[in-house]
Order: structure tokens, then sequence, then C-alpha cells
């Protein structure tokens, strides 16, 4: 018996209503990466994460959870789970990522903040209103959870008097870029990607990094937000040499991560073969979504790697940066 | 509701058209195939292989044929939604946005999912 939807789609809607978010995360753990950067707390120009580089050892930790359950007699009892989540919130007893692995994507966004800096942006964060975007109730067509929701999220910005929003991930750009208009009348925030940034305005180099890499473009950023050109041009700059797969930029096959939480098995799946075509190219990958990062990683020989792009630039940027 | 038989040989081939669902899915949803062509590039293209067929899958839900909507639930949710076939669909159809309306009418009349 496959995960079952219905329930499984319930406890993501029953969160996101009551709990704000798919998988909810404490504070703590969702600002944990900032510290030591003195981020000034709100102002015009924000940086907002959209929680999702918080949430992957979360999800990982769950899908692996999921992925035992599949097919077996456990999802029974999904419909009780679901009962008790509305009162309890039972995810958190479903994922117990290591500190290693939430420090491994803390790191990106630390980065990412770190390259920003030494572009000379200015911005700051919201803390403990940085909120989850809404991205998954979205995709699973949770309309109802997910108007509510990024309703509930631009109030915040309004309140915080937010003009621009920086994002750092394809799920989060392309849901408050191009979705969120669509559900907020009168949406009037500049939301711009921290790549289409540094691309316009790169910092200097202090590190040519001479290396050969291949890069998995993001389903979102291919064929949703047109940033094709942007992390090719990033690299470039800083010595590295890309090799192309033939399905690249908008013509790039999807990771599988999308399907990590209904259909675990059928995602590595789908990851495996789109690792087999990227090795054909090189043995270091490069992407900047932290769900392909994750899901790639999954299926990667250890000879090989998966990296998120803001390792490279931070070590070229920024190299004593840890 | 009307019941059609496409076959006459064989009553397995009997569709029942629910004008309910049709309308919900015109008028409720975001959903559109008319352009649709029925080339099959969608299927070629899509990553998952034969296992979705967006143009099948979208026949049902212009003819009304509900029930057949819902005998793929599985593949409904099983598109990744990546665009790749929107990207090489020579008549221009959402098929992403179409999915996803099916799960967002899916989430609602048959989980109940729109009042927690």
């Amino acid at each position: 018996m496959p995960v079952p939807i219905g329930n499984t789609l319930g406890i993501f809607s029953d969160n996101i209503v009551r709990r704000r978010s798919i998988l909810p995360l404490s504070t703590k753990r969702i600002t944990h990466w900032s510290n030591g950067f003195s981020l000034p707390h709100g102002g015009s120009t924000i940086l907002y994460t959209g929680q999702m580089y918080q949430l992957i050892p979360f999800i990982n930790s769950m899908s692996h959870q999921l992925g035992k359950f599949e097919d077996s007699w456990i999802t029974r009892f999904f419909g009780i789970g679901r009962f008790f989540n509305k009162m309890l919130n039972l995810t958190k007893f479903m994922a117990f990522p290591s500190s290693k692995e939430k420090a491994a994507y803390d790191q990106p966004i630390r980065n990412i903040v770190e390259c920003l800096h030494k572009a000379g942006s200015e911005f700051g964060y919201l803390y403990e209103h940085d909120y989850y975007s809404g991205a998954l109730a979205y995709d699973e067509g949770l309309d109802d959870a997910f108007k509510r929701h990024a309703k509930f999220v631009y109030n915040v910005w309004k309140e915080h008097n937010v003009k621009t929003l920086i994002t750092i991930d394809p799920h989060t750009t392309n849901i408050v870029r191009s979705i969120y208009p669509h559900y907020i009348e009168d949406f009037d925030i500049e939301v711009k990607n921290y790549m289409e940034i540094l691309a316009e305005n790169p910092p200097p180099v202090v590190q040519h990094l001479h290396e050969t890499v291949t890069v998995h473009d993001p389903c979102l950023y291919a064929r949703s937000e047109s940033i094709v050109e942007q992390p090719r041009k990033l690299l470039r700059n800083i010595g590295i040499e890309v090799q192309e797969t033939e399905l690249s930029g908008a013509l790039a096959n999807c990771c599988g991560g999308p399907l990590e939480s209904l259909f675990p098995k059928k995602s590595l799946l789908i990851a495996k073969k789109r690792v087999d075509q990227l090795l054909d190219c090189a043995s270091t990958i490069i992407t900047s979504c932290p769900i392909c990062m994750a899901n790639l990683k999954r299926v990667t020989p250890e000879t090989h790697s998966v990296h998120d792009i803001s390792e490279y630039l931070v070590k070229s940027y920024s190299p004593d940066f840890k | 509701m009307i019941t059609t038989n496409t076959d006459s040989q064989k009553n397995e081939k009997i569709v029942t058209i629910n004008c309910q669902f049709l309308n919900q899915m015109k008028l409720g949803s975001e959903f559109n195939a008319t352009a649709c062509i029925n080339c099959g590039t969608c299927t070629a293209i899509c990553p998952m292989e034969i296992n979705l067929l967006p143009r099948q899958l979208f026949r049902y839900v212009l003819i009304g044929a509900e029930e057949k909507v819902l005998e793929n639930v599985n593949n409904i949710y099983s598109c990744l939604l990546c665009r790749m076939c929107e990207e090489n669909c020579p008549a221009g159809v959402h098929i992403a946005e179409n999915v996803r309306s099916l799960r967002t009418y899916i989430n609602r009349e048959v989980y109940g999912l729109s009042r927690s």
C-alpha cells in the first residue's frame, strides 16, 4: 500500500493552517544560521529564506521514515496520525536529523549572506517572522490552506514595511514572485534572487578556482524564473569550467525531489536517472536548490559529489569564511 | 449524470459523464486543455515516462469522466510539475497548472481538505 495521499496531505494542510509550515520548526532552528552576522531586524530590503534550506534535513529524515512505511501495513494508521496531529505536532517525532546534517544545510545560507555582503548588498532579516512560503501546499493543490497562508505571510511583510525580498532558492523565489501576485490583490513587493543580484554586481574575486563541473538547473529557475545564465556567469567569473549536459537549461530533467513526500521510491529512480546524465559530463555536480541537492546526493556515488553553488562562490569571494 | 456506451460490444468501456465535475473544472478552476491537439509530446518527454498520460487525462476531464480521472489519482500526484512538457507543448497548454487544478479538485472533493 503506497503512502496514503489524502491523510499525508491532510497532515501538511493542518500543519500549514495551525502551525504555519508543512513541518514546523522552532524559531531557534530557523534562525540558527544567522549567528555571528548581526543582521538588522527588518528593513525595507530583507533576506527571505522561506525556511527551505533549514527544512531539508527534516524532510530528508521524514522521507526516510516514509520510505520504510511505503507499501507496509503502517500506512493504514495514517488517518489516526492525522487526527492526533491536529492537537499535537506529530511530525516533530518523525524527523531526527543529525547536528551535522542541520549544519550542512545552514551553511549555504551563511555562504549566500557572505557573498551578498562582499557584493555590497545591504539588507535585514525578520528572524522569528521568517515564515515558510507555502510552496509545497501550492504544488500539492492545497489551495485553501495556501491562500490563507500566503495572505498571512504577505501581511507580515507589509507590517514590517518590506519593499524588497532577497530570495535564495527556486521554490521560494517562484512562489513569492510568480504565484503570490495571483492570490494577493495589489501585491507590490519586489522579489530578487541572490544570483541575479550577484550576477549584476559580482563581488571582487579573491581566489580563482580551476575546476571542471557540470550544472544541474532546478526546474523552477530554468523554466519559470529564467535563471539559467546567472549561475554560469558567476561560475565562469571565478574560473570554473562548466561542462553542459545535453539536457540543461530549459530542457533540464527534474531531480525527482517533488515526489519525495508521497512517492519516495519513485523519487529516487528519477534522481538516479538525472545523476547518470550529469556524471557523464563531470564528476562534480553543482546546483542551487536545496531539494535538488538533497535528492541528487542520495544517489550520487561516493567517488563523485554534489555541491550548492554558494560553496564555490564563497570560496572565491571570501576564502577564509567559515 | 449521463452514461455513454462507447462500445456496445464491451461493457467495460462505459464512461459515466458527471456534469457537476465538468462544470466545476470548467468554471471553478484554472483548468484549460481545449488547445490540446493530442500529439503525445508531453508523454514522450515526461521524465516519469509512460506512467503519466496528460493528454488522456485531459480528455477525461473535458468530457466530464470523473470516474476515469479518479482512477488516475496516483498518476496525478506523481507529476513532478517540472514543466518539461509545457516547454515543448506545440499548443501551449498549461499542463502543470492543469494537473495542479486536478489535485485541488481531488483534495477538496475526495479528501475533504478544504475545511482543515
